[in-house]
């Protein structure tokens, strides 16, 4: 499995964490720093636990989530 | 940023103008979004689709969207968009509108788009307030709750847009909200592929103003609130109109078939150089 599943794009993020309260699995979490941006972005802690709905995606505002479909190592290569 | 690390719907977007405007955590990107995924689901060419907006925050929407737009006037888009479907009838002609630009300026144009049944979608993003100007109280403020020109409490009672949209005569008419992106999807894709004028009432979320004054300061407790305050409207049909105050029906109101503008004026036209003769068509403005 790769290890970056989920991505948040932080120029785009606004920190609503919409995201955070609606996934349906939890896989997110406020990070407590601030980025350049003072925004507190989402960081997918949870992330072996994303069934790929893509709720997220969905409902992010400002289109900055990203859901991959699972890859094997083996067959990344 | 990496190509394929981008967000799917990223490539209809404009992204020298990301990110956009709307606040943090606006419902108007929701339903970018949903637009987005109904039109993939509907299959429609995204080459033929073509944005008409009014004046206000949801307005703003076809600036970001790599697709053929027009920002009109306020409270007209529905009469720009006639104009476009008209001279050329294979364009996918979508309104996004807010509900002081479609229930308060263009009410007019809203219900005689309707009455025409002409094959337009009109997507109406309402979030009860006028959140651009600065939060005044608009024709579908919810009874009772506050804004900026209503500090004890908006006395009027609100518009139901769906409900009149769908009296009107529009064949497909929708309500959601925002806390449901997967019906709203569903409810696009129904409504781009219904022939004839569709409506979806999207019930957005304003965390600025609407929940700033209604005690809902962020967008998170507002979703929530649409969500527990939604109601199916095959519930919803059951209750009495007291147990249903306040709440939000949400669900399927119109979606039937019937005559298209568009095909009758392009029928009119085929039967006048086909059969009519020249001369009597001539004569009208002759006569002048």
């Amino acid at each position: 499995m790769v290890d970056f599943m989920i991505t948040v794009d932080e120029n785009l993020c606004k920190g609503c964490n919409i995201c955070t309260e609606f996934c349906p699995r939890k896989v997110y979490q406020e990070s407590g720093v601030l980025n350049k941006k003072g925004v507190h972005v989402p960081v997918p802690e949870n992330e072996d636990k994303c069934t790929q709905c893509q709720l997220c995606a969905l409902m992010c505002p400002d289109q900055a989530i990203k859901v991959d479909e699972k890859v094997d190592e083996k067959d990344d290569k | 940023m990496d190509e394929n690390r981008e967000n799917r719907f990223m490539k209809y977007l404009r992204k020298d103008r990301l990110p956009h405007i709307f606040c943090a955590g606006c419902g108007n990107g929701i339903v970018m979004n949903t637009f987005f995924n109904g039109m993939e689901m509907a299959e429609v060419d995204f080459e033929k689709v073509v944005m008409v907006s009014g004046i206000g925050c949801s307005s703003r929407i076809p600036g970001y969207v790599k697709c053929d737009s027009l920002h009109t006037t306020h409270g007209r888009p529905i009469s720009f968009a006639t104009g476009i479907k008209l001279a050329n009838p294979e364009n996918e002609v979508v309104v996004f509108t807010g509900d002081g630009d479609a229930a308060a300026i263009g009410g007019n144009h809203l219900i005689h788009g309707a009455r025409r049944n002409i094959n337009i979608t009109v997507i109406c993003i309402n979030n009860s307030i006028y959140g651009m100007t600065g939060g005044q109280i608009s024709p579908t403020s919810p009874k009772g709750s506050y804004g900026s020109t209503a500090p004890y409490g908006a006395l009027e009672r609100p518009f139901k847009l769906s409900e009149m949209v769908k009296a009107a005569g529009a064949t497909y008419v929708a309500r959601w909200t925002t806390a449901q992106p997967v019906q709203l999807s569903n409810a696009i894709k129904k409504a781009l592929k219904n022939k004839g004028f569709s409506f979806i009432e999207v019930m957005s979320q304003c965390p600025t103003y609407f929940g700033r004054k209604n005690k809902m300061r962020s967008p998170i407790e507002m979703l929530k609130w649409m969500k527990e305050e939604s109601i199916v409207k095959r519930r919803a049909d059951k209750l009495s109109a007291e147990e249903l105050e306040g709440k939000i029906i949400v669900g399927e109101f119109q979606n039937k078939e019937e005559p298209e503008f568009s095909d009758k004026v392009c029928q009119l036209l085929e039967a006048q150089c086909t059969t009519g003769k020249p001369s009597s068509t001539r004569s009208a403005f002759e006569g002048d």
